[in-house]
């Protein structure tokens, strides 16, 4: 079976649901829902080298690069925070951080 | 042109720069200011009247571009001819005259830098009415003045009465300002323009312009000279809205003098001469001028009969004499009006600041019921009253006589109903005049002291406060001779007026020197006579008299209980309806709408924020959310 662009779509479309579903039902730590919005990332990354090599067009392999770069940094703060934060806190639950309420 | 410049500006540099420090500056070098750059004002006036009135040099000098708004146009001008500088001379020279008393009246004050500095604010705001060229530079003048009343009656602002009546000085002038607003609007809507030189170019233009009011055709002319009349109204006290006058002498006498007997109040005679030239074209509200100028005349007059306050007789005096300029405008002879206006300012400064001696001699006692045997005291200021009061009686030589002479035969000689009205309104004005003056002076100066203490420690003037005096007197006594016999000012159409004013009416030969009825100048002096007797050495006839004249004389005394009625009709029922609408109206109504929106958007926003948990994961699956419906939303439409 020949591996077209579809099937790489499909694995896209797919990943990114798991990433979509992680950061709804997950009621345990924030770091979960760091790693799926880094999964929703790498499902775009997916998308966009899949549709590069589909037209022949290298900027979406670029782009792809950047949003590497910008998804290493994100998950460096990310984690920087979660660190500060359970210095103070004592805990990253994610039912335990609600301090954004009104 | 810098001389005109000076006069008007001198008093406005002394007042704003002793003004702006007023509570720091050492109150003698605020004294020498303010009081040496009106004198200045004063000398330069004289040079003025010389230039303008004798040798005929009227100019119009512009100074700045003021506002201009589509067609509307008023600049800031200053406007010197005849009337403009016999009102300089009178404001300039009255006002440094009262300067100069001040620093001795009020030598025990705390605040004397405040008051000289306001003096000196309402001398530039009463020299920018006179030398105003349009009727927006008059209103600004016009309503200065009026602060600056309004600052000086409640200048003792510790004093209650001080204070309640400078808010009644205040309220009652904008009742004729209201009147005076609608005229100069009237005035723009009828010419186009509110500057003097277009309007009074060709003012027959408007003569049978009708405006229909309410299904009524109304003469243009004479609807526009009635509201401005009722401006005067309120400036110089007429029947009507002169309830203010006499409370202004809650004041400290010097302003009284200065404000309320000699410039302030003449304000509005001033304004009727400078529309002389569009008043001609309406009898009917001449009429109306002449009418309430006489029922002012002898309806003040009747009340200072009885009055016991030194300050309210001449109040009243003022009054009186205000209804004698206002009447014989309203005749048509604005230049006997301007007469009687420059030595009445004479005269009754004179009185005023005489009645302050007296009040400083007193210890600031008013009461005339406290004074009596004060000539031998006080012999000078004993002179100077008398020479105030032979003045105002209209004694032969005096300048009221030559003033008052003058009115009363012009309206004698005039035939007309209202002249006719107006001259017994104004002989026997003539006569309470002379009694109530009697009265004053000999209650004041002669009898018994009433006061032992008071009079024991009673005390001549400082010589600043005897030189006022001394030159008023001089003014009080050859003013008239002056004005009729060398500047021929009654002559309305001669040489000295040149032009400044419009006469209505034929009735005016600049020649022939009109006399009223040889009995008036006789009648006085006995009235005046038979006052000085009852008062000076038999009080108890006044007694008896008082007591078989109960009734009238306690419509007098009580001033016709205009004060009541206005209380009554106007006063109480304000408060009331104020009352009302402030509870109901204001506290349920209007203070519900904004309290009903303030307490909707709590409880909104309370229900809203409940919306916001907090939750990553809720933030989180609304932001998919909404993208998916906004991404389904374009992709499937």
């Amino acid at each position: 079976m020949e591996i077209g662009l579809n099937h790489y779509l499909t694995l896209a479309a797919i990943i990114f649901i798991i990433g979509v579903v992680g950061l709804f039902i997950n009621r345990k730590s924030i770091i979960t829902i760091l790693m799926s919005v880094e999964l929703m990332l790498l499902a775009v990354n997916i998308n966009f080298v899949a549709f590069s090599s589909f037209l022949g067009d290298l900027t979406g392999q670029v782009f792809t690069m950047f949003i590497l770069t910008v998804a290493a940094a994100e998950a460096a703060i990310g984690l920087a925070i979660l660190v500060v934060f359970y210095r103070n806190r004592g805990t990253i639950h994610v039912e335990d951080i609600s301090e954004l309420k009104g | 042109m810098i001389s005109a410049k000076l006069i008007l500006f001198l008093p406005l540099i002394a007042a704003v720069f002793i003004g702006i420090q007023s509570r720091t500056v050492n109150y003698k070098f605020a004294q020498l200011v303010t009081t040496s750059c009106v004198f200045l004002s004063a000398i330069l006036s004289g040079f003025m009247f010389h230039k303008v009135a004798i040798r005929h040099e009227e100019f119009t000098y512009p100074l700045i571009d003021w506002i201009y708004s589509g067609d509307f146009k008023a600049d800031w001008a200053i406007k010197i001819d005849t009337l403009t500088a016999i009102m300089l001379v009178v404001v300039t020279w009255v006002s440094a005259l009262v300067h100069l008393f001040s620093i001795g009246y009020m030598a025990e004050d705390p605040h004397k830098p405040r008051f000289m500095a306001y003096l000196s604010l309402f001398t530039f705001f009463m020299l920018v009415l006179v030398t105003a060229d349009n009727f927006i530079q008059m209103f600004v003048g016009w309503e200065g003045v009026g602060l600056c009343s309004y600052l000086l009656i409640g200048f003792w602002f510790k004093k209650e009465s001080a204070n309640a009546a400078a808010m009644k000085a205040f309220v009652v002038n904008r009742v004729g300002d209201f009147g005076f607003i609608l005229g100069i609007a009237a005035v723009y809507v009828l010419f186009g323009s509110v500057e003097f030189a277009e309007i009074f170019k060709n003012p027959a233009s408007a003569v049978d312009v009708y405006w229909d009011i309410l299904g009524y055709q109304v003469h243009a002319i004479t609807l526009t000279t009635i509201l401005l009349f009722i401006g005067a109204m309120g400036k110089s006290a007429q029947f009507g809205l002169h309830t203010w006058l006499p409370d202004a002498m809650e004041g400290p006498t010097p302003v009284s003098a200065l404000i309320h007997a000699a410039t302030m109040v003449t304000a509005g005679v001033f304004m009727l001469a400078r529309v002389s030239p569009l008043i001609q074209y309406a009898p009917e509200a001449l009429a109306f001028i002449a009418v309430i100028g006489g029922i002012t005349a002898i309806f003040a007059a009747t009340i200072a009969l009885t009055q016991n306050d030194i300050k309210k007789v001449i109040a009243y005096s003022t009054c009186s004499q205000l209804g004698y300029m206002v009447f014989i405008c309203g005749l048509g002879a604005y230049s006997a009006g301007i007469f009687h206006l420059a030595t009445h300012a004479f005269f009754k400064a004179l009185l005023f600041l005489g009645a302050g001696s007296v009040i400083h001699a007193m210890h600031h006692e008013q009461d005339m019921r406290k004074m009596g045997g004060l000539w031998r005291k006080i012999k000078f200021t004993y002179v100077m009253m008398a020479i105030g009061s032979l003045a105002i009686i209209g004694a032969p030589l005096f300048a009221g006589y030559y003033s008052k002479e003058a009115i009363l035969g012009i309206a004698y000689h005039t035939d007309s109903n209202v002249a006719q009205f107006a001259f017994w309104m104004g002989a026997l004005t003539a006569l309470l005049t002379a009694f109530y003056s009697a009265r004053l002076f000999f209650l004041t100066f002669h009898g018994k002291p009433r006061d032992q203490h008071a009079y024991d420690h009673a005390h001549e003037s400082p010589w600043v406060m005897r030189i006022p005096l001394l030159l008023l007197a001089i003014g009080a006594v050859f003013s008239g001779y002056y004005g009729e016999e060398i500047l021929h000012i009654l002559s309305p159409v001669g040489e000295f007026w040149n032009g400044a004013l419009v006469t209505a009416g034929a009735h005016h030969n600049p020649l022939e020197h009109i006399h009223p009825p040889h009995w008036i100048v006789p009648a006085s002096i006995s009235a005046a006579l038979i006052g000085a007797i009852i008062y000076g050495w038999k009080l108890g006839v006044a007694r008896k008299l008082a007591e078989i004249l109960a009734p009238l004389y306690k419509l007098s005394f009580n001033k016709w209980y205009i004060d009541e009625i206005y209380d009554a009709v106007f006063v109480r029922p304000y408060k009331k309806s104020a009352n009302i609408l402030w509870r109901i109206i204001d506290a349920k109504i209007i203070d519900n709408m904004p309290n009903g929106a303030a307490l909707a958007s709590k409880y909104i926003a309370a229900g809203l924020s409940r919306l916001q948990s907090g939750y990553i994961y809720q933030y989180a699956f609304v932001i998919v959310a909404s993208i998916l419906m906004i991404l389904t939303y374009y992709l499937w439409f």
